[in-house]
């Protein structure tokens, strides 16, 4: 499978990443070289074969639903580029 | 001042604990050393030293005081992936411009808890992408060595590039890193350090920026196998912060060192042998298995079907999961904004000037990998690969293998701004191919340095380990380092 300069659009629109002409034309040419090394996968018979789902086999560990944390509201917004009254600020959504 | 520089860590501790050298006059020379270097090597992006000094001082209070800390006193250099409260943590990316996190990574806080001092934060490749260090918003990192007889840079490996450079250059006594498909093995072999990564689940993702987070493993780059071991018990953990976050405890690896390895059996998987590697890789390989032999152990060769697809399938796997990720930079909560018309086009702008080159190409990848009709012929078929290979490393130990011995990478240092692997960045993503089966099977690895190649620059070698026995890597990593030796770059800068 390889990829077109329309697919690149796409996938640029989807991963929110604006992209100009001459970066579509280098990652269409990038894009391609990667996916034609990964190709060589389809070769492999996978047939009965469960997809990898945990790194190491163990139940996944559960806290305990209770609140153990919170009262940080000045620490989450500190890094934020515009904040007010603890809200993200951010350009008009609804007109 | 610079013999002070020069101390493993297991000798700092021995003098502090002696009380023959303070842990500010170790502090300072780590500074000194910082200030005179750094313009070259680049291996810091940002040096704290008014915080390097007041640990320092508490340090010195504390050994007074006589309740020091295991790494009481210890001068360390954190990788820029590790959240450190009030200070600059960005992955070594324009996106997270100005961020200085509200709280600490588990790792730093063990480490800090421990006694260490923080010299200040290592340069890497953008968000750990990269196996040069050449893909940081900072500049590539200078290799410490260089050819004999030549003046050219070479790359110090990446991603822990900065922490692989400041640790061979000694402008700290040991550093943090990370590996999500070699990044603390191939700069350690590449740099004549000690680097090895974890079993999957031994160290806190917790406050670690993530790349891969079903790949990604902390882990120390030090100057000896001694060295690797302290820093490696104070970093592991059980972290309620972190889900796959491992219960069993830490076991003290600094006493696997010295310990007999005779009658150990030690694979040597077959597919690690390439056509195109040079013949000094082969070599060293080969020295490596005498060494081993000579030690008492048992070679036995072995086979790893799978290992030729664990690439192509991290290839999938990684920006996969690195694309969904990294969704949360997008100029609203931390880091970079550029403005726009409406709020998509203000992620998009930002999201266009903050992320580097490979960052965006390997967001395209994964997104790409997951789109509506793609996500299983790439993605569900890559994870199931994944089980294969992990499969054929469960064979090999079920069969009574106790550790594999492979090179640790296909070359030794290349230069900055090759140009060969600049136009094809699958050649660039090569260098991994002996490191990235050992994350995509969630084992631990380590590697060595085992000798110089001819130009007299470091090669390296891994042993990879059974789950959770990162202890007979150490007893096997110090035979070869007894046997190879250690060595340091000549100083240019």
């Amino acid at each position: 499978m390889s990829v077109d300069s329309a697919t690149v659009r796409r996938v640029a629109k989807l991963a929110r990443i604006a992209v100009s002409d001459e970066d579509v034309t280098a990652m269409e040419g990038e894009l391609n070289a990667i996916l034609g090394f990964v190709e060589q996968l389809s070769e492999v018979d996978v047939s009965g074969v469960e997809p990898m789902t945990s790194v190491i086999p163990m139940a996944m560990k559960k806290r305990q639903d209770s609140v153990t944390d919170g009262e940080k509201a000045d620490d989450v917004v500190a890094n934020a580029p515009a904040s007010e009254d603890h809200f993200f600020m951010v350009p008009k959504v609804v007109e | 001042m610079s013999d002070l520089t020069a101390l493993t860590i297991a000798e700092a501790r021995a003098k502090l604990a002696g009380k023959e050298i303070s842990a500010t006059e170790l502090t300072e020379a780590y500074l000194t050393a910082i200030d005179a270097a750094n313009p070259q090597i680049n291996a810091y992006v940002k040096v704290t030293p008014d915080k390097a000094r007041s640990m320092a001082k508490a340090s010195d209070e504390r050994i007074a005081k006589g309740d020091a800390g295991s790494l009481e006193g210890i001068p360390l250099g954190i990788k820029d992936l590790f959240a450190t409260e009030g200070v600059h943590t960005q992955a070594a990316s324009h996106i997270l411009d100005g961020f200085e996190p509200r709280y600490e990574s588990t790792v730093t806080a063990n480490l800090f808890a421990d006694g260490a001092v923080m010299l200040g934060k290592l340069n890497m490749d953008e968000f750990a992408m990269g196996s040069s260090n050449e893909t940081s918003y900072y500049g590539p990192v200078k290799n410490p060595w260089r050819k004999r007889g030549s003046n050219m840079d070479l790359v110090p490996g990446g991603s822990s590039g900065g922490s692989a450079a400041s640790v061979a250059a000694q402008l700290c006594a040991g550093a943090t890193a990370t590996d999500t498909g070699g990044s603390i093995r191939q700069p350690a072999a590449l740099t004549g350090t000690v680097g090895i990564k974890p079993t999957y689940g031994r160290c806190s993702r917790w406050g670690i920026v993530a790349f891969a987070s079903s790949l990604d493993q902390a882990g120390p780059i030090a100057r000896d196998v001694r060295d690797a071991a302290i820093l490696l018990k104070s970093m592991a953990s059980v972290d309620p912060k972190d889900t796959t976050s491992v219960d069993r405890e830490v076991p003290d690896y600094e006493a696997a060192i010295g310990r007999s390895v005779k009658g150990l059996k030690i694979g040597v998987p077959k597919e690690y042998r390439r056509d195109d590697m040079p013949g000094e890789i082969e070599t060293l390989w080969q020295k490596g298995i005498a060494w081993l032999k000579e030690a008492g152990a048992e070679i036995v060769d072995v086979s790893l079907p799978h290992t030729k697809y664990a690439l192509p399938a991290y290839y999938i796997v990684a920006p996969a999961e690195a694309s969904s990720n990294l969704a949360r930079y997008d100029g609203v909560r931390y880091g970079l904004r550029v403005p726009g018309k409406d709020i998509a086009d203000m992620y998009e702008k930002t999201r266009a000037a903050g992320f580097g080159r490979e960052v965006k190409r390997r967001i395209m990848i994964g997104t790409y990998v997951l789109s509506a009709g793609y996500y299983d012929a790439y993605y569900l078929q890559a994870q199931k690969v994944r089980t294969l290979i992990k499969r054929d490393f469960e064979t090999v130990y079920a069969d009574g293998i106790d550790a594999l011995l492979t090179p640790a990478t296909p070359s030794a240092a290349f230069g900055i701004g090759d140009q060969d692997m600049a136009s094809d960045p699958v050649k660039m993503y090569l260098n991994d191919i002996f490191t990235v089966t050992v994350n995509m099977a969630g084992l631990p690895g380590i590697a060595v340095p085992a000798g110089l190649d001819a130009g007299g620059l470091p090669l390296g070698l891994q042993l990879i380990g059974r789950p959770f026995d990162e202890e007979t890597l150490f007893s096997l990593g110090s035979v070869i380092e007894k046997a190879a030796g250690r060595f340091s770059p000549e100083k240019w800068w």
